[in-house]
């Protein structure tokens, strides 16, 4: 189909802001009389709350005054593994006792020093399977597992099922979850080869380069925040109920945000933008309260790390037949996630297996905040499912791309425990497309060659995640100058998809770009509600609320047109923005006198009668503020039906040196799987940024803490280190199989997150490819993982221990 | 709140001192109070996109917060504040330099050049800075202004490198979105519009 817009380069409208520094984000602004805030973060791992003297630092010059969890929750803070505003009761070292206000940070901080707190050591614990032992330490006061709307729980195995499970089999204590379908003995049963081992992905910190600093000040009443998140009213609409202040009366601004990566998509996992909303309530002035790398590392969110056991089996001519799977989820000091079921399910729409079992036990740790990070699930499950299909292939004699052919996912499959029908799906494509770039078949006699230490590793991967919802709203707004304003309340998190999204509104009405206005940036600009920015949904879910809302706009166009001129709005059409008769072009309105009369009509039109019924509380507010002052597209999005899945397939070749365990990435394809591509520019960012995120999960990134005193050892980029320019490849070439989705208006679907799995499955695969087959079953293989494999020393100091040193 | 501290009375302190609001001394002139005991500034001059700028500096400011904070140039970030990731790189005498890691009062004889310089005067972007448009370089964008400015520094020494060589110019700047890939396209583009 010719798209005006669709597939289309173009330059967001932030952009030039960004490479000019002059776009703004929370820290750069300033207010009259602002103050600055420093935190009081807990020195150690777990601990009670018993006394805090600020007598001193509250009688220093320069010092405004505190905020402590009491001034926050005066009924008690509430019961959850939530982070909270501030807390008595820290779980995690770096997690925030109190806030100080003072006139300059320097003051702010020679303050905190003089203030005592007195806390009462409580039993800490780092590693999950440490917990399970019937004398382990618990993470939260009342237990270490947190059971939803029954409170906190005590689990325990009994000391020989720890040891079994660290032994390397199948754990045999029940499960708090399990999730199963098909006939997993029969498919075993069916299978010529299986595999059955132990593994972990370890938990690793989010490092967004902008720390979580916030702005706030109060102004008639309202609240301003000026803070990052990655979804703009999603995340207004959580951060309202968070701090206690109307919906109506908190205005959230937010420009552009340095890094959220899942951990900013929702309100919840940033609730210390409270601490400046609450303390310039008490202090009656602006605070900006800057947050530093340190503690932007304890509070600003880890991937969980997974210890499990895997078993999967496959028939003699490779279909994969069943896969088992236990999995015990670090759930840190604070927050969880779901991501071992999502490791299943995964495993279940990439391989298709006709039978799985999942089960799953979360057990929390006196570690960093845990909450979604790009793919969770998914892609730590990449790295360790990959190289066992790699093995699989060998031992069954088929070859390792046309084993992933035959387990692929297709259009009419289903996918997942919940059996869900994919809204389409081009996996064997988007395999083709990768093995023709990356030449796989000719790549084949340099596998496991030599030269000296170093030795050639293949390695092809895939990559899911879901990629789309539905049921939000969109809204559009034209005035007397003809010029289409997108209300878009998605959130500018880098993917522009805030931008590429608001181009189906321009689609629908053939509008010049030009003559566009993307608004956006901040609440009081009445937005509609959107579905966090997380899930590699925006694209999907978004495409389909601003074409809807320009498709009101189209048809309220041709009504009035039609009113006015004579006919009915079936006999209208539109072209070089005008809406006009078919059969004379020269009857017609111009797009702003359309408008014109639209506001002249009122009502329907200007969004002060006949509104969708069901739209959401934010959407109504920002549309009775809208009303009336234009000509408004209105929209709630219905929901969709079957799962939209975005997929991703890399191929890399490498190279290993057995001497220093160093790898180095000589070639990668990714080609990305998306239904229609939206903005080509846009999606190379998301494979070559998924790319370098994959490259970091399989070789690099990890939490490491002092076991003696729960103290963390890996707060900056370079002790979990984040892959750089000199760990990536000199150029990974990308591609995309561009088929549309027939549940999105324009065919798109979402990709940021596959394009991180794909790469860490190949990358693995090929490590393992170069070793002759050996499977880690971790994540990351570190250079010293490497090394004292081919030296055949032991491997690891604890089996499958979480948050230390492996080896 | 403080009785002392009117709109009016902060406003004058602020102008007074000839600092942004962000001043601590402009604070104390306005409020009349006490500075805490060892609480020192001296008045520095120092030459920032091709303007001598006085400012007041404490003995142990960076350079990075007398930018942003005193002159008001926030396009310098700071993502580590501790020579880690170069999201605060700026060029001194046109070598790339972590601002977060030198003191200011170290240059007072030297030419500092942050982002918000290197437009021209009738607003036209930098060669890098367009060709960074072009290539869609920044995702998040916080770092950059950072790797705008290793950029810049690397080709005012070599004004024709190769990927690699731009690679290894940059490397002291972390993209954590990953961006690396757009990047480097970005400079071998700002090589062609500069050629």
């Amino acid at each position: 189909m010719a798209y005006m817009h669709i597939g289309k380069d173009f330059t967001p409208p932030d952009v030039p802001g960004k490479v000019t520094g002059r776009i703004k984000y929370a820290e750069d602004y300033t207010r009259e009389g602002m103050v600055y805030a420093r935190l009081l973060t807990s020195p150690i791992p777990h601990a009670r709350v018993i006394d805090i003297d600020a007598s001193e630092a509250l009688a220093m010059d320069g010092v405004i005054g505190i905020l402590t969890a009491d001034d926050v929750y005066p009924d008690g803070e509430p019961q959850s593994t939530s982070l909270k505003i501030l807390t008595n009761e820290p779980t995690l070292v770096g997690e925030p006792i109190l806030a100080l206000a003072a006139v300059d940070e320097k003051t702010a901080e020679t303050a905190i020093a003089a203030i005592s707190v007195t806390f009462e050591r409580l039993p800490f614990v780092l590693d999950p399977l440490d917990s399970l032992q019937p004398d382990g330490a618990d993470a939260y006061n009342g237990g270490n597992t947190f059971v939803f709307r029954q409170g906190f729980a005590g689990e325990k195995w009994t000391a020989d099922q720890v040891a079994s499970f660290r032994a390397g089999n199948e754990p045999t204590a029940e499960p708090q979850q399990t999730v199963a379908y098909g006939d997993l003995e029969a498919s075993f049963g069916e299978s010529s080869y299986v595999y059955e081992g132990t593994f972990t992905n370890a938990g690793y910190p989010h490092h967004s380069m902008e720390p979580r600093s916030a702005l706030a000040y109060w102004e008639d009443g309202k609240l301003f925040l000026h803070g990052g998140s990655q979804s703009l009213t999603a995340f207004a609409d959580g951060l309202a109920g968070i701090i206690g202040v109307p919906k109506e009366d908190f205005v959230f601004v937010n420009a552009a945000t340095g890094g959220g990566f899942g951990q900013r998509a929702r309100a919840g996992s940033v609730p210390v933008y409270g601490v400046p909303a609450k303390l310039s309530q008490k202090i009656n002035r602006p605070v900006m309260m800057r947050v530093t790398r340190e503690e932007e590392f304890t509070i600003g969110g880890a991937r969980q790390g997974l210890t499990g056991w895997i078993k999967v089996g496959f028939k003699p001519d490779g279909v994969m037949a069943a896969c088992d799977l236990w999995i015990v989820s670090d759930n840190g000091g604070k927050g969880g996630g779901a991501d071992a079921y999502s490791a299943a399910d995964c495993i279940s729409v990439l391989y298709q297996a006709d039978a799985v079992r999942f089960r799953g036990t979360a057990i929390g740790t006196n570690t960093a905040h845990r909450g979604a990070q790009r793919g969770p699930g998914q892609n730590q499950i990449a790295p360790i499912i990959s190289p066992i299909l790699d093995v699989a292939a060998d031992e069954l004699g088929v070859s390792r791309l046309e084993i992933r052919k035959i387990n692929s996912a297709m259009t009419g499959d289903v996918g997942g425990p919940q059996r869900t029908p994919f809204t389409s799906a081009y996996m064997p494509e988007a395999l083709e497309q990768a093995a023709a770039a990356f030449d796989w078949e000719g790549r084949q006699s340099r596998r496991r060659q030599t030269n000296g230490s170093k030795v050639v590793g293949l390695g092809i991967g895939q990559g899911y995640h879901n990629a789309g919802r539905s049921g939000m709203d969109g809204i559009v707004m034209m005035g007397a100058d003809g010029r289409l304003k997108i209300h878009n309340g998605v959130g500018n998190l880098g993917t522009y998809s805030y931008a590429s999204t608001s181009r189906a509104a321009a689609e629908v009405l053939q509008m010049p770009w030009e003559s566009c206005d993307i608004i956006t940036g901040r609440t009081d600009l009445h937005l509609p509600i959107t579905s966090p920015q997380d899930g590699s949904n925006s694209i999907f879910t978004n495409t389909r609320t601003c074409y809807g809302a320009a498709q009101d706009m189209l048809t309220k166009m041709k009504e009035i047109a039609a009113t006015d001129l004579g006919g009915d709005p079936a006999d209208y059409d539109i072209s070089n923005e005008r809406v006009h008769q078919i059969a004379d072009e020269s009857v017609g309105y111009s797009y702003a006198e359309v408008a014109q009369r639209a506001m002249d009509l009122g009502g329907k039109f200007t969004g002060s009668a006949e509104l969708p019924e069901e739209l959401a509380e934010w959407t109504q507010i920002a549309v009775s503020r809208l009303a009336g002052t234009g000509f408004m597209g209105i929209f709630h999005d219905p929901r969709h039906e079957g799962n939209p899945p975005g997929f991703t397939v890399t191929a890399c070749e490498i190279e290993l040196d057995k001497e220093t365990g160093k790898i180095d990435i000589l070639e990668m394809v990714s080609i990305g799987e998306a239904g229609t591509i939206m903005h080509p520019k846009g999606m190379d960012n998301q494979l070559v940024g998924g790319a370098v995120w994959g490259i970091g999960l399989s070789a690099y990134e990890r939490h490491l803490y002092d076991p003696q005193n729960g103290l963390p050892a890996s707060t900056g980029y370079w002790q979990s280190k984040v892959p750089t320019y000199l760990d990536t490849p000199l150029k990974i070439e990308t591609g995309w199989v561009d088929l549309p989705d027939p549940e999105n208006p324009v065919g798109a679907r979402g990709i940021g997150e596959p394009s991180m799995g794909s790469v860490s499955a190949a990358l693995t695969a090929a490590i393992t490819d170069a070793l002759d087959g050996h499977i880690f079953g971790a994540s990351p293989i570190t250079a010293d993982m490497i090394i004292n494999h081919v030296a055949g020393t032991t491997e690891e100091a604890v089996p499958l221990a979480q948050n230390n040193f492996r080896g | 709140m403080n009785p002392k501290l009117t709109r009016r009375r902060f406003i004058k302190g602020v102008i007074a001192s000839g600092a942004a609001a962000t001043s601590t001394a402009a604070w104390y002139s306005a409020t009349g109070q006490e500075r805490p005991s060892g609480f020192v500034e001296r008045l520095v001059r120092i030459n920032v996109n091709g303007q001598v700028r006085n400012v007041d500096v404490e003995p142990q400011e960076t350079l990075a917060s007398t930018l942003r904070y005193k002159l008001g140039l926030t396009g310098t970030k700071l993502g580590c504040n501790r020579g880690e990731c170069g999201a605060c790189t700026v060029l001194v005498n046109d070598t790339p330099t972590y601002t977060c890691s030198v003191l200011t009062h170290s240059f007072k004889n030297d030419r500092i050049e942050t982002v918000e310089g290197l437009e021209s005067a009738n607003g036209d972007l930098h060669p890098v800075q367009q060709a960074f448009v072009e290539e869609l370089a920044p995702q998040y964008g916080y770092c950059t202004p950072g790797q705008v400015m290793s950029a810049v520094g690397l080709l005012r020494e070599n004004p024709s490198p190769t990927r690699d060589e731009a690679r290894h110019a940059l490397a002291g700047n972390i993209c954590r979105c990953g961006s690396y890939d757009s990047y480097l396209d970005g400079v071998m583009r700002a090589v062609e519009l500069t050629g």
